[in-house]
């Protein structure tokens, strides 16, 4: 069999939760709201009706750009996208094509061989998303109120290689999105989309393939792996069979485990992208563009670098305490209340870590390392571990085990002692009286 | 400059009309004359013309982020020629973008 090397390329829309939409001021607050309650003249696309460009929107595509490396255009517009679809009623949707407002990004992510990889962005860009159709009995039914409601897309070149890379992406992304503030990125409720281009070519090939099979309208990561895994093998069987792939859209059974067909793209798409007159354009002075920048807070995979580098913790619970922003802020807060209370970093890591705690409010601070003073800390947990000092102990403090064999009980509180010294007081001693009277028995 | 019948086909297409033979024929005679009378305006040299995307010369109108009133869903959908249960209703589409 030939090797093969898989192509991947991603695309990520994301919801920003501004209070208004894109380009009027009805409000997005429209999950769970009833039909068409959130529309008005422009998001209806009646005639005469102006758009207005929302600059909370172009200020949040903008920090998630920057924070993506991107360069920020000096000049963007607004471009028409036609088709006819009843997803909008204008016949168009806005977006943006030749001059969008980022460009040329990259983001660092890692393999399964857990090797570090430059993932280049080909764009950020603005543009609003769709009504909500519902089909059902040859009917459609359509609700307006996701209609403009603000939408970032961010675009990848074909640059991932296997689907670890794909995930760490996808997560970083979220993560990302959560990190500013930008979304809510819940996958399940549609905050955050991702579509995978995917082909694969001969091993040691530089051109890209000549076709490319679009997985679409997979709402969660997992599924998004699935897919992907199952159309790489899908095509390579196909191509060693010398059946020709062609360009289409799939979707994924998780029932049946299979992607299946959604449609074949026959010719090109041909939208007539053209500048929307009716808005203006976006200019930034890189002064601007600079001072938007210092203003970025620290993401995420900086934080990470930091706390390892700072506090000394091991990268996995430095991935674990970044994974969110609040929680990582949290355990930075108790790191210097810890500081008055000679508990160190690591100690306060470790603890947050292993219990399995979620920092959502100040009051666990406190709690956390109150617990950490009282009950001693770097606690052996590991059973083997414990049961090895119990036996040792046992061994070398044979006149007490036999004692207390023969019901002197108290005898039993000289091997604990040894234990105890033993591990430097680093077990539980609840949980050594247990073990030693299970191995005294 | 002579629009081919399948030219005219794929604008058909795009504009989501159906079109009979003899309606492709006659438009393609006609769109052949608009689009000859258009190219009068290749005549101009506009190598040092920027092209006008707008006209207002405008940049960077933005609206805050406030919320301002939608409309009552009757008076949204009271032109509607189908309604449902407070949604739009269309004969069925099928993903199609």
């Amino acid at each position: 069999m030939n090797k093969y090397e898989t192509v991947i390329g991603l695309e990520v829309h994301v919801e920003l939760n501004t209070k208004s939409k894109m380009f009027c001021r009805c409000s997005v607050d429209y999950f769970g709201a009833k039909p068409n309650t959130h529309t008005c003249p422009v998001c209806l696309g009646l005639p005469g009706a102006l758009p207005y460009i929302n600059k909370q929107a172009i200020e949040d595509c903008m920090e998630i750009g920057l924070a993506l490396n991107c360069e920020i255009s000096n000049l963007s517009r607004f471009e028409r996208k036609n088709y006819f679809y009843p997803d909008l009623a204008k016949g168009y949707q806005i977006s943006q094509y030749r001059w969008p407002l980022c460009i040329n990004g990259w983001l660092e992510v890692e393999n399964e061989k857990g090797e570090k990889v430059v993932i280049r962005i080909n764009r950020a860009h603005q543009e609003e998303d769709t009504g909500k159709l519902t089909h059902s009995n040859g009917e459609t039914l359509i609700d307006y109120n996701r209609s403009s409601v603000p939408l970032v897309e961010v675009v990848t070149e074909p640059d991932f290689r296997d689907t670890a890379e794909v995930r760490d992406y996808a997560k970083k992304l979220q993560q990302l999105f959560r990190y500013l503030g930008v979304s809510n990125a819940d996958m399940e409720r549609g905050d955050m989309r991702l579509e995978a281009n995917v082909s694969v070519r001969l091993e040691g090939t530089k051109e890209l393939p000549s076709y490319r099979v679009e997985l679409k309208n997979i709402n969660s990561f997992r599924f998004m792996v699935a897919a992907i895994e199952y159309e790489v093998k899908r095509q390579i069987e196909a191509l060693e069979k010398g059946e020709k792939l062609v360009q289409e859209t799939r979707g994924w059974d998780e029932n049946k485990k299979q992607t299946f067909v959604q449609r074949v793209k026959e010719e090109a798409n041909d939208y007539r992208y053209f500048p929307d007159p009716d808005l203006p354009v976006l200019e930034f002075t890189s002064a601007e563009v600079g001072q938007m920048k210092n203003d970025l807070p620290e993401l995420p995979w900086e934080k990470l670098e930091r706390f390892v580098e700072d506090y000394e913790i091991s990268l996995n619970n430095a991935k674990i305490l970044t994974e969110e922003r609040i929680s990582a802020d949290l355990f930075e807060e108790a790191i210097k209340q810890g500081l008055e209370k000679q508990i160190k970093p690591q100690q306060i890591a470790n603890f947050i870590v292993n219990q399995k705690i979620k920092l959502d409010s100040e009051e666990d601070i406190a709690s956390i390392l109150e617990s950490i003073a009282n009950k001693k800390v770097d606690m052996i947990e590991d059973e083997s571990e414990l049961i090895r000092l119990v036996q040792e102990a046992i061994t070398e403090n044979k006149d007490s085990a036999d004692a207390y064999k023969s019901g002197k009980l108290g005898a039993l509180n000289v091997i604990l002692g040894s234990v105890m010294k033993k591990s430097n007081g680093k077990v539980n001693a609840d949980k050594i009286r247990q073990l030693l009277e299970d191995n005294l028995k | 400059m002579k629009l081919s019948q399948d030219q005219v086909k794929k604008v058909a297409n795009l504009a989501n009309l159906t079109l009979t033979s003899e309606e492709e024929d006659k438009y393609a005679d006609q769109l052949s004359d608009v689009l000859s009378y258009i190219d009068q305006l290749n005549l101009v040299d506009t190598k040092s013309a920027e092209p006008t995307f707008n006209v207002t010369d405008l940049s960077n109108v933005l609206a805050d982020d406030e919320i301002t009133p939608s409309l009552e869903q009757d008076a949204v959908l009271q032109n509607a020629s189908a309604k449902k249960d407070g949604f739009f209703v269309t004969k069925g589409v099928f993903e199609n973008e």
